[in-house]
């Protein structure tokens, strides 16, 4: 894959993690891991299977609490949020194992990532009952916004699909769609390409970019496919083991040792690009 | 200032004045919960082999009595004449434990296999029809009308100073603790045990490594069969084989959840819990709002332990992972 | 052939997001309803209006409600027979209380009353879920039917213990008592199903029943995009108990005249609605009115078959309902589960296609 290497200097953090820890009885998730986002950067997170990397999503996301440790996001600082604080902060994700309403269609799926946006008054059960004038252009609205989000996705043909009956590559598209239906500031996506050939994994990548060029939207994202994390990702963070290895630009990080040893192997070092 | 009274001092009073008698209630509790705990059993049972929320498992034990009576009463199935020879007990509980097998097969066969990994809420169902199916069978076969069942367990007073304990309760609970030593030792010691325990977990991941889900679950359901058909006997010689005996087995739902669906214990701890809390709510606090607690006092206590422990006493903790 | 979207072009996403899409499926539905109001009255009889018109409608309304909370919000309830209880014994209270009050008030606050009710059973729903929170609904029934047994406010302390509705008008026609004529009781409820029913589908094809539909198919994901379970589950609670407090009321007020509320509205009940949405098609609003229609129609059909054509006895009749109803519930579960509302999808797209194959 030929993309052009872009580099983002400075700016400013739009995430910080500090010293978070995570542990699940006996179990260390995470133990005392620290590093930043910088605002507009796509950020790969990197690290052999149950390294934790997953779970340090889901710490962002407030769905598990750290037992140490804190999260500066937007300015405040926190370290308990319930879900949908961090949704109604910015923050959208995918996940591992693609979590769509199965029950759903594509744009129903879609129109759902556009919940937070919806006016509260129009919302309420009564107008939703009698969907007369402000309800219905409430809903129009947003569901001209979801089919943009179609439209950038490439993905009219299915739109009234149940979601169960799509094959997994367009599940996985469908999701990046509820994510981005939502105008998140920063986007966490976990394993995007897992399970996708050449062609898919190449469109998800130009869709990753595209948003993170067009909207500025910044990306964090759990990758296991080098090829991709060398060519779109600005810088890298390395987890093994719950602890951070390595921090840095794709460069530093693949010729660094300790990343080698734990995860890349030998043959790394000349990976292609 | 009276109701206040009424509720929450007169009641204890009447316990501390006459406590013979209120060791008899909660003795005769105890016995009941006994029975609870046996429906409550089954359950247990395969919940934890199959995943499976058996809702007919009160059916099952309707459904067994009322063969055991029929057996013994050399009814002729379908037409209510007593034309067959009547067999003795012994006979009659290994005929209706083969009939019971039989059921097993069939639930397995008809309902169980087209819906293997189907999701939890459908499984449940699924019993709730069978439990339906069950009724109507048990009801055509052998009639609807009261039944006496005895067998032969003792009845009659002890007397012990001035108490009165029912021997038949004893029996009862000697019974069940024998039942319930025996599943517990089935299940932690044996590979059988152990197999069943993989398949409640995951039904394709069992199969997987070459578990034989079929002869499982016929096992599972027949085990609980022979479960069912204890309960209903002790029922039904307590208080008649009759259609109630599956309204009383839906009691033995909040029992479950109380102890916990995954155990054992939970389900007799949980089975004594409700027989003592009824008995005794229902006898001192009862006569204060014209009766029949009984009704909903063991669903109340459910939906108060689930509030803070949505696993039961005794579950396993729920874990769920995105 | 006749069954083609072909030329049918939507230019706005309005047109698109319509209850009925397909102009022949609006022409369909127009059609039957118009027959409903206008044809039905001239040939039915005094016994197809009580026996069969009046339970179908009445008991839509009420598998709306079960639809809402266990077809598109995931969370399965066994207590529907004592929330009709609650709207039934709201009903007669209000009624009985304030006279000169209109009916349609009467049943919309006996509504409310009852999703009040419901939102309290509900909240255990917080942290339950699954079958725990069937058996916690069913303390919902048993408590209930004790409660308006046993004390002799709720039934105005007659001594009979039944609740009788006494005669009261819409527009001054006479519904509910002796003396209203079946074909008035039957447009009433007619009027307010299809109401009702509109105002069902509108909300779930809106935020309301998408929030409610994640929930269901993954609430944990769901709250990690931002909805919020509780509120959402709350919510369905309410509304569904709305419309089944509904449907008791008319069962009460409209339908039977008098009821003992410990046995027309027990366990038996909460099953019935249940197998209604079952075979009806869970999560579907159409469903909700097929399954109405097979429940009530079912016992009637094979009760006349049983006892008049077989010459079998009536109890035996009835052991073989239970049979019959246990293995449809079955066959349903393993053939479609999303029942009949899911057949008729089927059968329509074939109609698309129809003469052709394929």
């Amino acid at each position: 894959m030929t993309i052009d290497p872009r580099t983002k200097t400075g700016g400013n953090l739009i995430l910080e993690v500090e010293n978070i820890s995570l542990s699940f009885g006996a179990v260390r998730a995470i133990v005392d891991v620290s590093f930043s986002v910088i605002e507009g950067e796509v950020l790969a997170i990197i690290g052999p299977n149950g390294a934790g990397k997953t779970s340090m999503l889901n710490v962002i996301n407030g769905f598990y609490h750290p037992q140490e440790g804190q999260i500066q996001f937007g300015g405040e600082v926190r370290r308990q949020m319930r879900p949908y604080q961090a949704a109604r902060g910015g923050i959208a994700r995918t996940f591992q194992n693609v979590a769509l309403f199965k029950g759903m269609t594509t744009l129903d799926n879609i129109m759902t990532g556009r919940n937070l946006k919806m006016n509260r008054w129009a919302t309420n059960i009564l107008s939703a009952a009698f969907y007369v004038g402000p309800t219905r252009r409430e809903e129009m609205r947003h569901r001209e916004h979801a089919e943009r989000v179609i439209d950038f996705l490439e993905i009219q043909a299915i739109r009234k699909t149940p979601v169960g009956r799509l094959p997994y590559g367009l599940q996985k598209r469908v999701e990046l769609g509820r994510a981005l239906a939502a105008e998140p500031k920063l986007l966490l996506l976990d394993e995007p390409m897992a399970g996708m050939n050449l062609e898919e994994k190449q469109d998800m990548c130009r869709y990753v970019l595209d948003v993170n060029d067009e909207f500025g939207t910044t990306v964090a994202l759990i990758e296991h496919d080098m090829g991709v994390v060398m060519d779109i990702s600005d810088r890298v963070v390395v987890l093994d083991y719950g602890r951070k290895i390595a921090e840095g630009t794709p460069d530093e990080v693949k010729s660094n040792q300790a990343v080698i040893d734990a995860y890349l192997g030998t043959s790394a070092s000349s990976a292609t690009a | 200032m009276e109701v206040l009274h009424a509720v929450f001092v007169a009641p204890f009073l009447d316990m501390a004045n006459e406590p013979i008698f209120f060791l008899e209630v909660v003795i005769g509790g105890l016995m009941s919960g006994v029975m609870y705990s046996l429906v409550a059993l089954g359950f247990v049972l395969i919940f934890k082999a199959s995943g499976i929320f058996n809702f007919s498992q009160g059916v099952l034990a309707l459904f067994a009595a009322l063969t055991l009576v029929g057996l013994m009463t050399g009814t002729m199935p379908f037409s209510l004449q007593k034309v067959l020879p009547e067999f003795p007990p012994i006979v009659a509980i290994a005929l209706t434990i083969l009939v019971m097998i039989g059921i097993a097969f069939l639930i397995e066969r008809i309902v169980l296999r087209p819906l293997v990994n189907q999701s939890d809420m459908i499984t449940f169902m699924s019993t709730i029809g069978i439990a339906f199916v069950l009724e109507g069978v048990g009801d055509t076969m052998w009639g609807s009308d009261v039944k006496a069942l005895d067998i032969g367990i003792p009845s009659g007073n002890w007397v012990i100073g001035d108490m009165y304990i029912q021997i038949f309760d004893l029996w009862a609970t000697a019974i069940a603790g024998i039942m319930v030593i025996v599943l517990a030792v089935f299940f932690q010691k044996t590979r059988t045990g152990r197999a069943l325990r993989a398949v409640a977990d995951d039904h394709q991941a069992a199969l997987s490594v070459g578990i034989p889900l079929r002869t499982i679950w016929i096992v599972v359901w027949s085990v609980a069969g022979l479960v069912a058909l204890v309960g209903g006997i002790m029922w039904g010689s307590k208080s008649g084989v009759q259609f109630s005996l599956s309204l009383i087995a839906l009691r033995a739902l909040p029992v479950l959840i109380i102890g916990g669906l995954t155990s054992i214990p939970g389900a007799i701890i949980g089975g004594l819990i409700i027989g003592v809390g009824e008995k005794v709510s229902e006898v001192y606090w009862g006569p204060l709002v014209n009766g029949a607690i009984e009704n909903w006092f063991a669903y109340i206590v459910a939906l108060i332990v689930l509030l803070f422990r949505p696993q039961g006493l005794f579950g396993e903790k729920i874990i769920e992972r995105v | 052939m006749l069954y083609r979207e072909a030329g049918q072009f939507k230019r706005s996403y309005e047109a698109d997001a319509a209850i009925f899409p397909i102009a022949q499926d609006r022409w369909a539905v127009i059609f039957f309803v118009a027959i409903l109001f206008l044809g039905v009255p001239l040939v039915a009889s005094e016994y197809i209006y009580q026996a069969i018109l009046v339970p179908v409608l009445i008991y839509s309304i009420a598998a709306l409600g079960l639809n809402i909370l266990t077809g598109y919000c995931g969370q399965l309830s066994l207590g529907t027979g004592g929330f009709m209880a609650v709207g039934a014994v709201s009903c007669y209270k209000l009624t009985t209380a304030f006279p000169d009050m209109n009916l349609i008030v009467i049943l919309l606050l006996s509504g409310l009353i009852t999703a009040g009710v419901g939102v309290i059973f509900g909240i255990p729903s917080l942290r339950i879920k699954g079958f725990y929170l069937a058996v916690a609904t069913l303390a919902a029934q048993f408590f209930l039917n004790w409660l308006f047994n046993k004390v002799a406010w709720f039934q105005n302390y007659t001594p009979s213990g039944t609740l009788t509705m006494p005669p009261r008008e819409i527009f001054g026609t006479l519904v509910t008592g002796a003396e209203a004529l079946p074909r008035d009781r039957y447009l009433f409820c007619l009027i307010l199903a299809v109401l009702l029913g509109l105002a069902a589908c509108n909300m779930v094809r809106g935020p309301v029943g998408r929030a409610w539909m994640a929930i269901r198919d993954m609430d944990i994901a769901a709250e990690l995009i931002g909805f919020r379970p509780f509120n959402t589950k709350l919510l369905a609670f309410s509304v569904s108990s709305f419309y089944i407090g509904i449907a008791g009321a008319l069962a009460f007020g409209v339908w039977l005249g008098s009821v003992e509320t410990a046995e027309a509205f027990d366990i038996n009940q909460s099953f019935q609605v249940l197998f209604m949405i079952i075979v009806g098609g869970l999560g579907s609003i159409l469903g909700s009115y097929i399954g109405a229609a097979f429940i009530v129609l079912t016992p009637i059909v094979l009760t006349n078959l049983m006892v008049y054509g077989l010459g079998l006895e009536a109890v035996t009749a009835k052991h073989f309902e239970f049979i019959f109803f246990g293995s449809l519930i079955i066959l349903f579960l393993i053939l479609e589960p999303h029942g009949m509302a899911r057949l008729w999808q089927i059968a329509k797209e074939k109609l698309r296609l129809w003469p052709f194959p394929h």
